[in-house]
């Protein structure tokens, strides 16, 4: 492998991200699936950076899941998008960063659409406005939340408090980054890095002190895929794609996953689980799983965020192993404690697989 | 006869071959080369298909044709030519420019940079490489993968850079295919035991003995030939490369291990052609190659008056084409200078 000829690659991806005031929208399933990593991602730059991030509580879904799965006709999709981007027009902003990786992928086809098609654009706007007397500017700036954490991994590493080096032994700690499908496999440049080597985790990883394993199988499909996951029968396809992945990436043996799309790290972290118990394997060594993350939840544990605030104990894969090797600091009484000190319930313990 | 000055750019099979006809018709050649030796990129090969003749014999033979009256401006790179009283003037890096009454655009094609066809890993991938490089590692008894270790099983893959609307070549770069063919029908003479893989999208066998050469690759070398394009490649622990592709005969997805995966790189026009030919105004194709004045009645004229074409810069041909073509750009050019005689 040479990495020079990445590299060289990754010069003919660059990507130009704002560089403050953010209208920030976040997923349908993340708050769901990794609760603590939007509120990361906030409090990273605007506390921690000092950037002006704004919402609005009237955004809502961009309809991807469903235009994906042929539920939503485009039209339709396209007048949902053009309401959020009147969202942010009235909030007088112009960089617009959505959290989830499928709306990223369809407000770049979406804008796309309309600088090849500009009469589909105007049609859109006809609908919104006779729809919702709102009208609306098409953003300067359109950037994953992954490119805002890739722009400023630098600023992050300066504030660390820990890397991803395991303190026991120096070594730095072996990554395998997955990107959403949706980031660049479609517009390879306007992802950081393309589509065939994408460097936007990558480039985190490197700056945070670990090192990125290239392993066969590291284009392949975590196993969402609407198509396999949302149909029931699809099921088995679905987790077939993730056993694919583990298996061409434990001989690599990494330390954890990082990922920057919301169906990734469920797939990646509930998968492992149930071919576990299923098969009666484990990818990590002795027993245990490997960790999979969101590139908040590092960067969190990177700047000294407490891992339960960033909510890790709502990952089927224990992610100890990691904090341990980090040296991160954590209170093992409070895992399964909420905010409030309340008691949240815990996990049965799975009969093959190794937790700490 | 009136003397005429023709300036040959490229001093490639073509350009000595036009040279060599005009020369014997009394006309005054000069011949400029950016390289060091002329020969092109013949001289940067070794065997040739479909006989599997020593390239350096082609080369030879057109050198030694060659007249010693001719004026060869190696290493030189043109920077301008302008048309100024009837002549076309050429300026180029050395200090006194040429005057010429025709030009003649002999050759002029780069291989197909495989670093664009990311995800075959060129530049990336130890054991990822291009004809080219295997034409070198053969004639240099190197046949080994980048580990030193002689390669067990081989994969040829082609098409690469060509019939391709992801990099913008839609067209066949023609040889591709039954070079493929040669040079995987020399890795089993040269190491009999390494297994040959294939990978075609069509197998264009159209010059003479090329089907032959083909059928005795299967027939008497074992090579394999799997109808499929290759979908990814990746490389393994053991810096193997995994290839996937679908056999599109068997309508079967396929995966395998090789040790040595070579790219069959197509051809495009120039990249150092490229600016003359837009400050000409040379009018050039959807494939980026230049437009000849008709492709089938004037294949060697231009637009521009006494701008003349021959060989690789109007499109991807072999050996014998191009030398034809040199041949016929000759006569044109021979034919112009009579037009200009009897206007005066």
């Amino acid at each position: 492998m040479k990495v020079e000829g990445k590299r060289r690659l990754w010069q003919d991806y660059q990507k130009e991200v704002a560089e403050d005031k953010f209208f920030y929208v976040r997923s349908c399933i993340r708050q769901t699936f990794f609760p603590g990593s939007e509120r990361a991602f906030i409090k990273i730059i605007g506390t921690e950076l000092g950037k002006e991030i704004n919402e609005d509580p009237a955004h809502t879904s961009c309809t991807g899941i469903g235009y994906h799965t042929d539920i939503v006709p485009f039209e339709t999709t396209q007048t949902v998008v053009a309401r959020q981007f009147s969202l942010m027009t009235e909030a007088g902003l112009e960089n617009y960063v959505p959290s989830c990786i499928t709306s990223f992928g369809l407000y770049t086809e979406i804008l796309e659409t309309w600088e090849h098609f500009p009469l589909i654009e105007e049609q859109i706007r006809e609908n919104l406005y006779k729809a919702t007397q709102r009208t609306f500017n098409k953003p300067k700036n359109l950037a994953h939340a992954s490119d805002v954490i890739f722009k400023f991994r630098h600023e992050i590493a300066a504030k660390a408090k820990h890397k991803l080096i395991d303190v026991h032994t120096g070594r730095p700690l072996r990554v395998v980054e997955h990107i959403g499908c949706h980031y660049s496999k479609m517009f390879p440049h306007k992802g950081i890095g393309g589509a065939e080597y994408p460097y936007v985790l990558a480039g985190m990883v490197e700056a945070w002190g670990g090192e990125v394993i290239d392993y066969p199988e590291r284009r392949h499909c975590c196993g969402f895929g609407f198509r396999q996951y949302l149909v029931q029968a699809n099921r088995g396809y679905s987790i077939a794609c993730s056993q694919k992945k583990f298996e061409s990436m434990q001989p690599y043996e990494p330390d954890m996953i990082i990922t920057n799309c919301p169906g990734c790290p469920m797939f990646l972290d509930r998968w492992q689980y149930v071919i576990g118990e299923m098969e009666k394997v484990a990818y990590g060594p002795n027993g245990q799983m490997i960790p999979v993350f969101t590139y908040e939840e590092v960067a969190g544990l990177v700047l000294g965020y407490d891992p339960w605030e960033l909510g890790l104990q709502m990952h089927q894969v224990n992610c100890e192993p990691v904090l341990d090797k980090m040296g991160v600091q954590y209170d093992p009484e409070l895992k399964y404690k909420g905010s409030k000190g309340e008691f949240l319930g815990v996990p049965a313990i799975p009969e093959f697989l190794k937790c700490c | 006869m009136l003397k005429r000055h023709v300036a040959i750019i490229g001093g490639g099979i073509s350009g000595l071959e036009a040279a060599r006809v005009l020369s014997k018709s009394g006309h005054e050649i000069t011949i400029f080369d950016a390289g060091e030796k002329l020969g092109g990129h013949v001289a940067q090969w070794d065997l040739l298909f479909p006989n599997m003749r020593k390239s350096s014999e082609i080369l030879t033979a057109l050198l030694n044709q060659l007249p010693k009256s001719i004026h060869i401006l190696s290493k030189t790179t043109i920077k301008n030519i302008e048309r100024f009283n009837g002549y076309y003037v050429i300026h180029s890096d050395r200090v006194e420019n040429v005057l010429a009454d025709a030009v003649l655009f002999a050759g002029g094609f780069d291989t197909f940079d495989a670093q664009r066809k990311e995800e075959y890993g060129y530049g990336i991938y130890d054991n990822v490489i291009t004809s080219i490089e295997l034409e070198n590692k053969i004639k240099d008894h190197r046949f080994i993968t980048a580990q030193g270790t002689k390669p067990k099983r081989v994969a040829m893959i082609h098409c690469v850079g060509s019939r391709d609307e992801k990099v913008c070549n839609n067209y066949c770069s023609r040889v591709c295919c039954v070079t493929a063919v040669k040079q995987a029908i020399e890795i089993k003479k040269t190491s009999p035991e390494t297994e040959v893989f294939c990978f075609y999208m069509d197998l264009r066998m159209f010059g003479r003995h090329f089907e032959e050469l083909y059928r005795e690759a299967q027939e008497k070398y074992g090579i394999q030939f799997i109808r499929g394009r290759l979908s990814e490649a990746s490389e393994a622990q053991d810096k193997t490369i995994i290839v996937k592709a679908e056999d599109t005969l068997l309508g079967k997805p396929l995966k395998m291990n090789v040790d040595l995966m070579v790219l069959m790189v197509g051809m495009e026009l120039s990249k150092a052609l490229v600016p003359l030919v837009e400050k000409m105004q040379l009018e050039v194709g959807d494939d980026r190659f230049i437009m000849p004045l008709d492709e089938q009645l004037y294949p060697n004229q231009t637009k521009k008056e006494g701008v003349f074409v021959a060989g690789t810069c109007t499109g991807p041909k072999n050996i014998p084409e191009t030398l034809n073509d040199a041949r016929s750009a000759a006569v044109s050019i021979m034919s112009y200078f009579d037009q200009l005689s009897n206007k005066n």
